[in-house]
Order: structure tokens, then C-alpha cells, then sequence
């Protein structure tokens, strides 16, 4: 058999042979609008949202945290809405994970007051006893480096300008320092004194968790308010 | 011909390095699973369990596996083309090199540069370094190939040339990315998409870095240890070709049920089920191999790790498809049965493969008998319990878990909150470390007999050449 005593072809046939698979299942799909749906709904992540999102990624926290809610009743009914494919449109690197050591965070943000974090991430044990989630409150005595947050938005092609960026960032640190701040009291217990007044990397953690989901809850609140409308509006014809 | 003509130096320098990487990976596996019962060790932010998980999988999927790959490599060309390595200081160069690329990744990956894609984790720069290693080992591969003196190539070549070009594939496309700055990059695919490829990747890391250049090592060393021709050739050329060809659809039995397009993850169920064909297909030619010489596995202890490998093999290619399928995804996926499943492969198959290869190397290389049979046989029997203690354990924590998830209340409602699953795992969790433990010390002898080989042949060397000056 000539193949067998012929390396260079042989590899050769071996790399179109590979090729076939790796085209139909990965290649083909990206030029398909199946894989990149848009919504107007879904928002980029704030410069903050990112930063936070990147301390995410560092930490590995999706190697226990999944991100998609599969349409399973149960799923559904333990985490909220299932996935759907234009929700990631801004994810680089998608962050899916697999496996659920933790619960599934796609639908996390809104379900908890930021203070809940603050405490949970500080103390995860302080919450739920039996939780075997590492402490984090280190995070909380390191300053959030936004050396590079316009560089990044800029490679991920969200379209802010280095002003808006740095407004961004002025306006969720005003937010989280500011007096009247919900999580005010948690918040300064977790942080160290010279750090209150500035973001730690705990802030902007919070910051991204809290946008999780966020984009499908306005869409779903919107649609059931759209819906209602009719229902009202057909009560009337009546 | 002359034997001596061929170049060990770099076999044992890899064999070396992966007992080095081993021992790392799985002193950092003991610690995670004991984390994963005592969060208390999550004491410093490189030992948290979300960046130490990265260095264990990194460093045994390709600080030890590649190592005793390329070990293996580098013997079995120079035997089966009865050529010595054509580019000897760009071999040494490939091992100095892989060793450096290898630590820079666990110090990157316990500092906190992680690109967060399974198995791909490690930051541009040294996507770059390990991308010229490769290059640097296929060189030597395609030129030693090219001057060979043995006209047909063996079967393992066949697996060696298809993994050395199927790993460049996988690793440049996944990795693609644009930095932002040394440290960090973003990938080029965005959502499903970084998904759909991110899986393609990490099913057919598996593919060839588990399962190809393993089963060369298969064809290779058992038919060697047992002095036995391989059953059927005309079964292992269709077994060869239709796993090369179908393994590369199945990427998206990781992501069933998620939003890639569902016609991916039907295609992907498909292949996933026609896998199990050429997988078995080298089981049984191993099986049929061993017809009327059974006796051999009481006889020749080398002999069980390749046969009960082999079985793992065979099991494990029949698992991973049925748990791939929707309904079945539905209950095991994001549970600890992955888990199980995942370790079976490498306790099970890649270890029991590459701990026996390399002790057929080394007795071959040094022309000497094994330090112990009896302390071979120990390591045998202590990583076959240590592995299945640790994998039936999680098979049944994820049934548990999975059931747990899932159970409804008469009215509709969910029975179990999310942290009373996490809490009825602790005992599972504590005998997985006891298992990881048993399968440790397995390891421990297996070094301990392997380094004995190498020194008391060396020493019988000295006497020989004592008594003949």
C-alpha cells in the first residue's frame, strides 16, 4: 500500500481528513447567523463590568461557576430563563464552564443586593455554613488597574471613547463611595480604610456579577408588560 | 545493524521530566481535592481552587502525558525506522525548551494569567513558545521519517504522524486571539462561537493527546512486551482512519443543551456513537493479540498494565458517547460523573500505558531487568485501586447530585436548594481524596522502581567495564 511508505502524503491525507470535521462543525458555523443573533437588548459590559469580568476570568471562578441555563424544567425553574445564543455576543472568551461546583451564575445578577456579595464573596461560609467557595476577601484590598480598560474596550470593539470609559469608571466608583450606598456598611468593613475611597477589585467583581442576566430580566419584564398591554387592550374591545 | 547507533539521551530526558511533572500535578491534585472538603487550604490567592485547578490539569495533561509522549516518540521512531534522530541537538534543544515552557505555565497560571479556555489556558506569549517546541519536534519527527531504512510504516507511525499534525491544527485556531498587553489577550471568536471552537478543541486535546499518540505506544509496546504479532492489520488501518476522520465532529457533546446551533450537537451525538467503533476496533485487535497467551498476564507483569489500559480504554470510549446523549447530558453534565469519567481516561488508560511503556524503555535502553517485578506489581495494583475508588466514587456522587438537581415537589417546586447538593457531597468528596491518595503512592513506588532501574544498570555497566579493564 503506498501510503503507508510515504510520510509526507500520508500527513497530508491525514490533515484533509481532519479538516472535513473541523470545517462542517467550527469553521462553517461562524459564517452563520444562527451563531451570532443580535439583540438590541443585550449591552456591551461597562468599562467597570469588564474589569470585573476579567477579575472573573483570572480567578478561574468558571472553573466551578457555569454560565448557561439549559431549557430544562427544573434548570429553568432553580436559575431563571434559559440561554439563549445573543446573549454572548460580547463574550470574549465565552465563559460557560462545566461543571457546577457553585450554581450557575448567568442569571445571578439582580437576584442579591450588592451588599450580599460584598459579605458573600468576603466570607462565603458566613452565608451558607457547608459552602466549600474560597474566601475572597483579598480582592477587596487590591486597587481596580484600569491601566488598560480602554485598550481592552477598544480590542473588544465596544465603541466607547476614552472619555466615556473614564466616566464609566468615575461614575461606579461616585456610586459605591457615595454616603447613601446601599451596601455602604459591608462594603467599608471588607475594605481596608485607604482603600475606601478609591475601586478594589472586589467593586468592579461585583460590578460584572451584578450584570449578569441583567439584559434577558428587562427583556422578559418588557415583554410581559408588552403582553399585558394586549390583554388589557383586547378586555377593552370586549 | 548497529543498535547503539541511536540516541537515547533524549528518551530518558523525557521520561525523567515526566515523572517530575507527574509528581506535580498530583501533589497539586491531593491538594485540590482536599480543597474541595477544606476550603480552609485555599489559604493564598495561587492556591485558590480556581487557578490551582488549571495548574493540575496543565501540568499532567501536558507537563506529564506530552513528556512521556514525546519519551515515546523519540524511541519508537528510531526503532521502527531503524534511524537515529536525525536532528540530535534540536531534540535536546525541544526538551530544554518544553521544560522551560512548562514551568513559565504553572508560574503564569498560579499568578492569575489564565485565558479561562479548558486546556488552553495558557496567555499568548507562551501559546507562541509552545507552538515553536511543536515545531521544533515535528522537524525531527518528518526528517527522521524521511531517511528511514524501514520502508513500510509501522502503525504507531501512522498514530505519531497524525497527532503531530493534529495537535498544530488544534492549538493554533483555538488559540487565535489579539492581546492587550504581555499578559493578556481576548480570543477572536466571540460567545457561541468561542464556544463551538473552544470544545472542538478541548474534545480533540483529548483526542490526540489522550488517545492517538497512546494507542501508538499500544501497538507498539504490547506486541513487544508479549513477543506477539498485532491480531489483525487490516482491522487496525480502519480503526486508524475512521477515528481520525470522525473525532474531529464531536466537539459539541460538551455543550448539549447549550445555545450552539442544535444540528452541531446532533452531528456531534452521531460521530460521538460511530466513535465507539474504531475505539473498540483497537480494543478487540489488542484482545485478539493476547489469543491462546493469556497466561502472560500472570507470567509477564508487564503484560496487565497494557491489557486492563487498554479496557479502560474501552470502557471509557463507551461512556463518554452514552453520556453525551441529550437525555443522559441532561442529568450528568456539570456534575461530578465527568469527573469520574475524565479520570478513568487518565488514571486508568494514559498512565497505565505510559508507566509500562517506560519501563520497557528503560530496560531496553539500558540493557537491564526491571529493579522489581514485585514493587511493579505494587504500583499496578495500587494505581488500579486508587482509580477506581476515585472514579466510581464520582460516578455515584454524580448520579446523586444529578438527581438531586432535578427532583420537583408534588406542586412543581424544587426539593433541594443548591447548597444542600453541595452538602450531601462531603463524603463523596473525602473518599475521592483517599483514592487519589492510594493511586499517589502507587506512583511514589512506580518512580521509585523506575529510578532504581535506571541507577543499578548503570552500576552493573561500571562493574562490567571494572572487570574488563
Amino acid at each position: 500500500m503506498g501510503v503507508y511508505s510515504k510520510p509526507a502524503l500520508f500527513a497530508l491525507l491525514s490533515v484533509v481528513l481532519i479538516l472535513v470535521g473541523t470545517f462542517v462543525t467550527t469553521i462553517l458555523p461562524i459564517y452563520l447567523p444562527t451563531t451570532q443573533p443580535v439583540s438590541s437588548y443585550i449591552k456591551p459590559y461597562t468599562a467597570v463590568e469588564l474589569e470585573g469580568r476579567d477579575i472573573y476570568i483570572r480567578e478561574g471562578c468558571n472553573n466551578c461557576h457555569t454560565q448557561t441555563v439549559r431549557p430544562l424544567r427544573t434548570e429553568v425553574a432553580r436559575y431563571g430563563e434559559y440561554s439563549k445564543p445573543e446573549e454572548f455576543a460580547y463574550d470574549r472568551p465565552h465563559l460557560w464552564g462545566s461543571r457546577r461546583t457553585g450554581p450557575d451564575l448567568a442569571r445571578v445578577g439582580g437576584k442579591y443586593p450588592d451588599s450580599w456579595h460584598y459579605q458573600h464573596l468576603y466570607d462565603p461560609a458566613s452565608i451558607s455554613p457547608v459552602s466549600n467557595m474560597p474566601a475572597y476577601g483579598w480582592l477587596a484590598g487590591r486597587r481596580l488597574d484600569t491601566g488598560y480598560t480602554f485598550r481592552k474596550v477598544s480590542v473588544l470593539g465596544y465603541g466607547y471613547t476614552r472619555q466615556e470609559v473614564e466616566q464609566q469608571i468615575a461614575a461606579y466608583m461616585e456610586r459605591v463611595t457615595a454616603p447613601d450606598y446601599a451596601a455602604r456598611d459591608v462594603r467599608n468593613r471588607v475594605t481596608p480604610p485607604e482603600l475606601r475611597d478609591t475601586l478594589t477589585e472586589m467593586d468592579a467583581l461585583v460590578a460584572y456579577l451584578q450584570k449578569l442576566g441583567r439584559d434577558v430580566k428587562e427583556l422578559e419584564k418588557s415583554r410581559r408588560a408588552a403582553m399585558l398591554d394586549k390583554t388589557i387592550g383586547m378586555s377593552e374591545v370586549r | 545493524m548497529r543498535e547503539s547507533v541511536q540516541d537515547y539521551s533524549v528518551v530518558r530526558g523525557f521520561a525523567y521530566s515526566a515523572l517530575f511533572w507527574l509528581v506535580i500535578g498530583l501533589v497539586v491534585g491531593l491538594w485540590l481535592a482536599a480543597e474541595m472538603f477544606y476550603p480552609k487550604l485555599n489559604l493564598t490567592p495561587w492556591l485558590s481552587f480556581g487557578r490551582l485547578r488549571v495548574v493540575h490539569t496543565n501540568g499532567l495533561a501536558f507537563g506529564f502525558a506530552l513528556a512521556g509522549i514525546f519519551s515515546c516518540t523519540y524511541y519508537m521512531l528510531q526503532r521502527l525506522t531503524r534511524t537515529p534522530i536525525v536532528f540530535p541537538r534540536l531534540a535536546k534543544f525541544h526538551l530544554y525548551l518544553f521544560n522551560a515552557a512548562i514551568a513559565l505555565a504553572a508560574l503564569s497560571l498560579f499568578a492569575g494569567m489564565n485565558t479561562s479556555k479548558e486546556y488552553a489556558e495558557l496567555e499568548w506569549p507562551l501559546d507562541v513558545v509552545v507552538v515553536i517546541m511543536w515545531v521544533v519536534f515535528a522537524v525531527n519527527v518528518f526528517a527522521t521519517l524521511a531517511r528511514r531504512r524501514e520502508k513500510q510504516m509501522y502503525i504507531s507511525l501512522w498514530y505519531i504522524i497524525a497527532m503531530t499534525v493534529t495537535v498544530a491544527v488544534l492549538y493554533i485556531v483555538n488559540n487565535l486571539s489579539v492581546p492587550v498587553n504581555l499578559f493578556k489577550s481576548y480570543p477572536i471568536y466571540a460567545g457561541v462561537n468561542d464556544a463551538n471552537v473552544q470544545w472542538w478543541y478541548g474534545h480533540n486535546a483529548v483526542g490526540f493527546v489522550f488517545t492517538v499518540p497512546i494507542l501508538a505506544m499500544f501497538y507498539y509496546f504490547l506486541p513487544k512486551t508479549v513477543n506477539l504479532p498485532i491480531y489483525s492489520h487490516r482491522l487496525s488501518i480502519i480503526s486508524f482512519w475512521s477515528l481520525v476522520f470522525a473525532y474531529l465532529w464531536t466537539g459539541a457533546h460538551h455543550l448539549m443543551l447549550t445555545p450552539v446551533p442544535e444540528w452541531i450537537q446532533t452531528v456531534a451525538i452521531a460521530f460521538s456513537i460511530f466513535l465507539i467503533a474504531p475505539s473498540w476496533g483497537s480494543v478487540v485487535n489488542g484482545y485478539y493479540t493476547m489469543r491462546g497467551n493469556w497466561e502472560l498476564m500472570k507470567t509477564n507483569y508487564l503484560t496487565k498494565f497494557f491489557i486492563v489500559g487498554i479496557t479502560f480504554y474501552g470502557l471509557q470510549t463507551i461512556q463518554g458517547p452514552t453520556q453525551g446523549l441529550r437525555t443522559l447530558t441532561a442529568f450528568f453534565h456539570y456534575t461530578d460523573y465527568v469527573v469520574g469519567h475524565v479520570h478513568m481516561g487518565t488514571m486508568g488508560w494514559v498512565t497505565m500505558i505510559i508507566s509500562a511503556a517506560l519501563y520497557y524503555m528503560i530496560q531496553e535502553m539500558n540493557k537491564t531487568e526491571v529493579f522489581s517485578v514485585r514493587l511493579a506489581n505494587l504500583h499496578f495494583y495500587l494505581i488500579l485501586a486508587g482509580q477506581l475508588l476515585y472514579t466510581v466514587t464520582m460516578w455515584i456522587a454524580g448520579i446523586q447530585q444529578g438527581a438531586m438537581w432535578k427532583a420537583t415537589n408534588p406542586d412543581g417546586s424544587l426539593t433541594y436548594s443548591f447548597i444542600e447538593t453541595v452538602a450531601s457531597l462531603y463524603p463523596y468528596w473525602k473518599i475521592r481524596f483517599a483514592g487519589g491518595l492510594v493511586y499517589f503512592l502507587g506512583i511514589v513506588v512506580f518512580i521509585y522502581n523506575f529510578i532504581m532501574t535506571g541507577r543499578a544498570s548503570k552500576r552493573t555497566a561500571l562493574d562490567a567495564g571494572m572487570k574488563t579493564a
